[in-house]
């Protein structure tokens, strides 16, 4: 398994892969060995900071495995990666035990306040980190195996699949902030004490799941690498391309794509799961449609087709993100991220790094074609390039879509 | 195993469809023998494209049957079961991955394990790259195997579904308007492909090119409102009072 | 709670009438003493039993000051002097009358208090008004009379009752007023059995929820017979309810389709005929609803006498200035997009998030105040159902916004260039049909009718930035479930919507109710992808 794994390496990816593990390591060291007054001093609220941009790097490379290579456009993934959350924080939540408010040993405040004889069915199992670990996977992989089975047995595909994800999450949103539902309602799931003994809030538990979270963002990168370099993910772009011509070839569209929602699904789970440790809470707000579009345009930003791109866009975006919100500037981040929306899909459809490949391929092919210039018969074509994305395709659910248009 | 209903490869009897009102299809019935290639002439709006969409699965008919190879039932199947059991099809409009080279065109076209866990785990052949190769000498496309499809000129895109159509080794190909957009040369070689690819496999070609036709020399059924207004030679059909009347013009 | 509402308004009308009446009359009639100077002077002895028997006397005595006072009584503007022995009433202008003769008084007594209520008092003053009013030559004073009477029951009545039956010519009155003599009948003791079961036959003719009550709280000591046929009259009455609940769940689901039709109804245009995603139209509503704002908010500082037309003011400058900010939309973004409908999704919600911050940076994140104008404030009854004014303008403006974009598909030049332009752009190109014009057109209308649909949904919802939100989801279930590309599925998608919204509420509950429809639509599109009224054949793959 390793083998073939380690062979789908290319130079980018390797690049990746390496400067991945720098930073896994590199920001631990100067946290706990560089004393804090030093300039190279990385503070705990970096870490935490640093540790929730990875997860959400792993979230963005599970929306770029489905749209970037099977365009399947999901605007609910944010409800997977609130459903790991969720999965997480119940675990977290049975953790607590007697030193919460009502100091009940088996249920949790909230239970307790509002009156609730006993723990639900639901919730029984995860005070053992295991079983809340398996619910990690469980619960976005089956919610996302239903979902998909429904959609893409009956077709459903493009936006028609988007707004129906869409809304999906939104009634999830509703769902989960009432209370009744036995997830903490509005409040959602916080004041989490310790996870498998250690405390949440010290810098050794920290840098752990920072660690951790960078060795998943690595496991997901080279399982989604696995993945579309195989043959399989050489189908899934043909399904992207023309659906209904691979349907003629014979292969089974529904399996294809459900497969790869479904493991999308799992990975946004266990983003999700890492998240929630970090930042100490989860809500229904993490249901919002807005989220998990806000997600897709990470992947827009840095390039979608290209697993590479969808981490350097969730960092950049994010990034870009606190350094507003935390600002003067902070009126002004929903015009930023609104404008990043429309410039990039005009200006940037490529995104970061489908445009640098894109160059990179162009300059290559003009220097062969100057070597070979004698008897050749290639000529540099632009349309040799690999783009990563087709541009002017119509999409058979858009039913009126006009074709073509001149550029005017 | 079920005893065969019938002895031919492609068996249609009394097929209907219609959309909104309009009858595509209209009592449609035909068989073509195993072995044979058959030539589909009509005018636009004879049904021709809904007969192929119907046999391939696309369309669902409102009533009648479509028996292929004697047992399956393909009112019954989709697209993707009746691709498994051998009919290609290539479509009208050049219909390739435009982002796959043309060797991976082919590659995903090649007769193999379909299913997920196949293909994650498939290992690229000796084996399956030698019958690339082949398949690309026989659709002249062998100096370009590494070019994106979405570059190549109309003709040489029709010419790589043919490929792709032969990967795929089926038993009954679908061939919907080989030729539109070529050369005359290029039509001359086409039909040369198709008598070649017909003497392992059964063949249908819609076609519009009466010359292209005429070099197949096949037998013609001609459609008319969605069902067989005649058939036989080419020279019986073109001389048919009605086929003149609405199709082929004084 | 709508109709206690009314009961108050109509009683308020026909004390206002009835004092008016009453003063004119007064002024005109001689003086002399009789049983309502006798009874008038138990006023003056600030006893409860006295003044008790003094309303009694009053209501009896058949002059025509004693509604005046006894309404003046009620509303604390009767006085007495206990010295002089003499009783006074306020007219609303605080100014004093003697209640004996109905003249202006002289001299104001210098110990001159107010008659003082209790509890058990205020009933008997109903019970009188009742009583005095059932004689009114004013029908709708007749009907409110009748209405306090039936929920009195006070047998002082009765008498009065039968003679107001006998001279009744008006039907409806007529009904009333026996279902009111009906219900003192119920709660007499003495009663004879055999009117008492007329009398709940009577009863269950009325079948709202008062006879209910009435019927349910019977004496205890009516006989067995009575009480059977009260019970089986409970039965069917409940049953004739519940035809009137579906109705009124109707009518709630009508009017929330209507909403969910007015949200939808421009998307039908932009996505449906256009196939463009928009996932900026629920700003246009809320763009729209913010032009009502700063419409109301200029006729507030300059006119006010012009607040009962802000709406129509509204209208038409909601739809040029949403309709023009689509076309600016069109014009820079969308155009570049055309075939690409998941860029369109992003790029469009790039432009909503842009929209709802500039709002919020203009207005405030706040919630805005917009008055809804007289006519629309308000409700009437039919039968059992209580119906809203602006509830009842939404549906019918709803409607004729719908008919209004029908006939334009249809019936104008630049709507068969739209439709020429969806079905085959090319050859309506050829036809030198400008295609880039029609396109911006078309996003403009249905971007304009986004913003008239703000105009009528600031009346009832919150004005704030987040408008829009809160409507984009559902305004896309509302046409993908109908049908894209069809108007009349989307009115057919958004009417079944609602009402399917407002059946389910009572058993699952407003959120469960919203959650299960999602859900409901989830699986529907899964079964028919194209919606209910899909296009087939080969246009669908085009």
């Amino acid at each position: 398994m390793t083998f073939p794994i380690i062979r789908t390496l290319d130079r980018g990816a390797s690049i990746f892969l390496v400067l991945l593990a720098a930073f896994t390591i590199a920001v631990p060291v100067l946290n706990l060995l560089v004393p804090a007054t030093s300039s190279l001093h990385v503070s705990t609220y970096l870490i935490a900071l640093f540790g929730k941009y990875v997860c959400y790097a792993l979230l963005a490379l599970s929306i770029d495995l489905i749209w970037g290579y099977a365009g399947i456009l999901s605007l609910g993934h944010g409800a997977f990666f609130a459903l790991g959350g969720y999965a997480m924080g119940m675990y977290l939540m049975r953790q607590i035990g007697t030193r919460g408010v009502y100091a009940d040993p088996i249920r949790p405040d909230f239970m307790v306040f509002l009156n609730w004889p006993e723990l639900p069915v639901y919730w029984w199992g995860f005070q053992s980190f295991p079983y809340a670990m398996v619910m990690v996977f469980l619960a976005p992989g089956l919610l996302a195996f239903v979902f998909g089975w429904f959609a893409f047995r009956s077709r459903v595909t493009g936006v028609y699949l988007s707004i129906i994800t869409q809304a999906l999450t939104f009634a999830l949103m509703l769902g989960f902030f009432r209370n009744n539902f036995g997830f903490g309602g509005n409040n959602g799931l916080t004041d989490f004490k310790d996870i498998l003994g250690f405390n949440i809030q010290a810098t050794g538990t920290r840098n752990a799941l920072f660690v951790i979270s960078c060795i998943a963002l690595g496991l997901g990168f080279l399982i989604c690498r696995f993945i579309v370099t195989s043959k399989f993910g050489k189908v899934l772009i043909a399904i992207r391309d023309a659906e209904s011509r691979t349907r003629f070839l014979g292969y089974r569209v529904e399996s294809y794509k459900l497969f790869v929602f479904t493991l999308s699904a799992c990975m946004a789970g266990v983003a999700g799961a890492l998240y929630v440790p970090q930042v100490g809470i989860i809500n229904p707000g993490e249901f919002a449609p807005a989220n998990s579009i806000e997600a897709v345009i990470w992947v827009a930003v840095g390039g979608r087709g290209t697993l590479t791109g969808a981490v350097l866009g969730a960092l950049v975006v994010n990034y870009g993100k606190t350094y507003f919100t935390t600002g003067m500037l902070a009126p002004y981040w929903l015009f930023v991220l609104g404008g990043m929306f429309v410039l990039v899909t005009l200006f940037l459809p490529r995104g970061i790094i489908g445009t640098l490949q894109h160059g990179l391929q162009a300059r290559k092919l003009r220097s062969a074609a100057a070597a070979a210039e004698a008897g050749a018969d290639l000529e540099p074509d632009p349309a040799l390039l690999t783009p990563a994305i087709a541009p002017a395709r119509p999409t058979p659910a858009s039913r009126p879509a006009p074709a073509t248009r001149p550029a005017e | 195993m079920t005893e065969r209903s019938t002895s031919a490869m492609l068996y249609l009897n009394g097929i209907n469809v219609s959309f909104d009102g309009f009858r595509a299809l209209n009592n449609l019935s035909f068989a073509i023998e195993p072995g044979e290639m058959r030539a589909i002439i009509g005018p636009n709006g004879a049904g021709k494209t809904t007969m192929m969409d119907v046999v391939t699965g696309k369309t669902r008919p409102d009533s009648g049957d479509a028996v292929f190879d004697g047992v399956h039932n393909l009112t019954k199947l989709d697209e993707t079961e009746i691709a498994g059991l051998g009919i290609g099809r290539k479509f009208q409009k050049p219909t390739v991955f435009d982002f796959h080279t043309i060797e991976d065109n082919i590659l995903l076209a090649l007769k193999d394990d379909r299913s997920t866990r196949g293909t994650l785990f498939a290992k690229e052949t000796a084996e399956a790259s030698a019958r690339i190769t082949g398949i690309l000498d026989i659709v002249r496309l062998k100096g370009v195997r590494d070019r994106l499809a979405g570059s190549l000129a109309h003709g040489q895109k029709q010419w790589l579904e043919i490929g792709m159509l032969l990967a795929q080794e089926p038993k009954l190909l679908l061939v919907d308007e080989p030729v539109a957009g070529m050369t005359d040369v290029e039509t001359r070689q086409t039909a040369e492909l198709l008598k070649e690819i017909n003497r392992e496999r059964t063949v249908v070609v819609v076609e519009h090119d009466m010359t292209f036709v005429r070099d197949l020399g096949v037998k013609v059924t001609c459609l008319h409102e969605g069902s067989v207004l005649a058939e036989g030679t080419i020279d019986d059909v073109s001389q048919n009072d009605r086929v003149v009347e609405v199709y082929l013009g004084r | 709670m709508m109709s206690h509402l009314y009961g108050r308004a109509v009683s308020f009308t026909c004390v206002a009438f009835v004092f008016a009446v009453g003063l004119l009359v007064a002024v005109a009639t001689p003086v002399f003493a009789g049983p309502y100077e006798d009874a008038l002077t138990g006023f003056t002895t600030d006893s409860f039993g006295d003044t008790d028997t003094a309303i009694s006397g009053i209501a009896a005595s058949g002059n025509p000051l004693a509604a005046t006072v006894v309404e003046a009584l009620r509303d604390g503007r009767l006085m007495f002097s206990a010295g002089g022995k003499t009783v006074f009433f306020k007219d609303k202008t605080e100014k004093l009358f003697d209640a004996a003769t109905g003249q202006p008084a002289a001299v104001t007594p210098p110990d001159l208090a107010p008659v003082r209520l209790n509890n058990r008092l205020r009933r008997s003053v109903d019970a009188a008004i009742g009583g005095l009013t059932l004689l009114s030559p004013n029908s709708a004073i007749r009907l409110g009379a009748a209405q306090s009477v039936f929920r009195s029951r006070d047998a002082t009545v009765l008498s009065v009752l039968d003679q107001a039956i006998a001279a009744e010519k008006e039907a409806r009155i007529k009904r009333a007023l026996t279902q009111a003599r009906a219900a003192v009948i119920l709660n007499q003791e003495d009663a004879k059995e055999a009117d008492k079961i007329d009398a709940v036959a009577a009863i269950r003719e009325r079948g709202d929820q008062d006879a209910l009550q009435l019927l349910g709280s019977l004496p205890a000591s009516s006989s067995a017979t009575v009480k059977k046929a009260a019970s089986d009259a409970i039965a069917s009455m409940q049953s004739q309810l519940a035809i009137w609940t579906a109705l009124q769940n109707t009518w709630y689901g009508l009017s929330l389709g209507s909403v969910l039709l007015l949200a939808a109804i421009g998307l039908a245009i932009t996505f449906g005929v256009m196939g463009v995603i928009n996932m900026a139209h629920g700003e246009m509503v809320m763009l729209g609803a913010y032009v009502t704002f700063i419409v109301q908010d200029l006729i507030r500082t300059h006119n006010p006498a012009l607040f009962d037309y802000s709406l129509a003011m509204a209208i038409p400058l909601a739809f040029f200035i949403t309709g023009a900010v689509g076309v600016g939309i069109e014009r820079s973004v969308i155009r570049y997009l055309y075939g690409r409908p998941l860029e369109t999704l992003l790029a469009t919600w790039g432009i909503s998030l842009i929209l709802q911050q500039a709002i919020r940076t203009a207005f405030g994140p706040t919630n805005r105040e917009v008055g809804s104008p007289s006519w629309m404030s308000g409700a009437f009854e039919v039968g059992q159902l209580t119906i809203t004014y602006n509830r009842m303008w939404i549906i019918v403006f709803t409607f004729l916004v719908f008919i209004a974009l029908l006939g334009l598909l249809r019936f104008t030049r630049m709507g068969l260039e739209m439709r020429a332009v969806t079905q085959n752009r090319q050859m309506a190109a050829a036809m030198g049909i400008k295609t880039a014009r029609v396109d911006a057109l078309t996003f403009g209308l249905g971007s304009g009718i986004a913003g008239i649909a703000g105009v009528a949904l600031s009346q009832i919802d919150n004005v704030s930035p987040n408008l829009g939100q809160s409507y984009i989801i559902d305004s896309f279930m509302v046409v993908v479930f109908g049908g894209v590309g069809n108007l009349w599925g989307t009115l057919v998608g958004a009417l079944s919507l609602g009402i399917a919204n407002k059946f389910l509420e009572p058993f699952a509950g407003a959120v469960l109710a919203k959650i299960a429809i999602l859900v409901i639509i989830i699986l529907f599109i899964q079964k028919r992808p194209r919606g209910l009224f899909a296009l087939k054949g080969r246009s669908v793959e085009a």
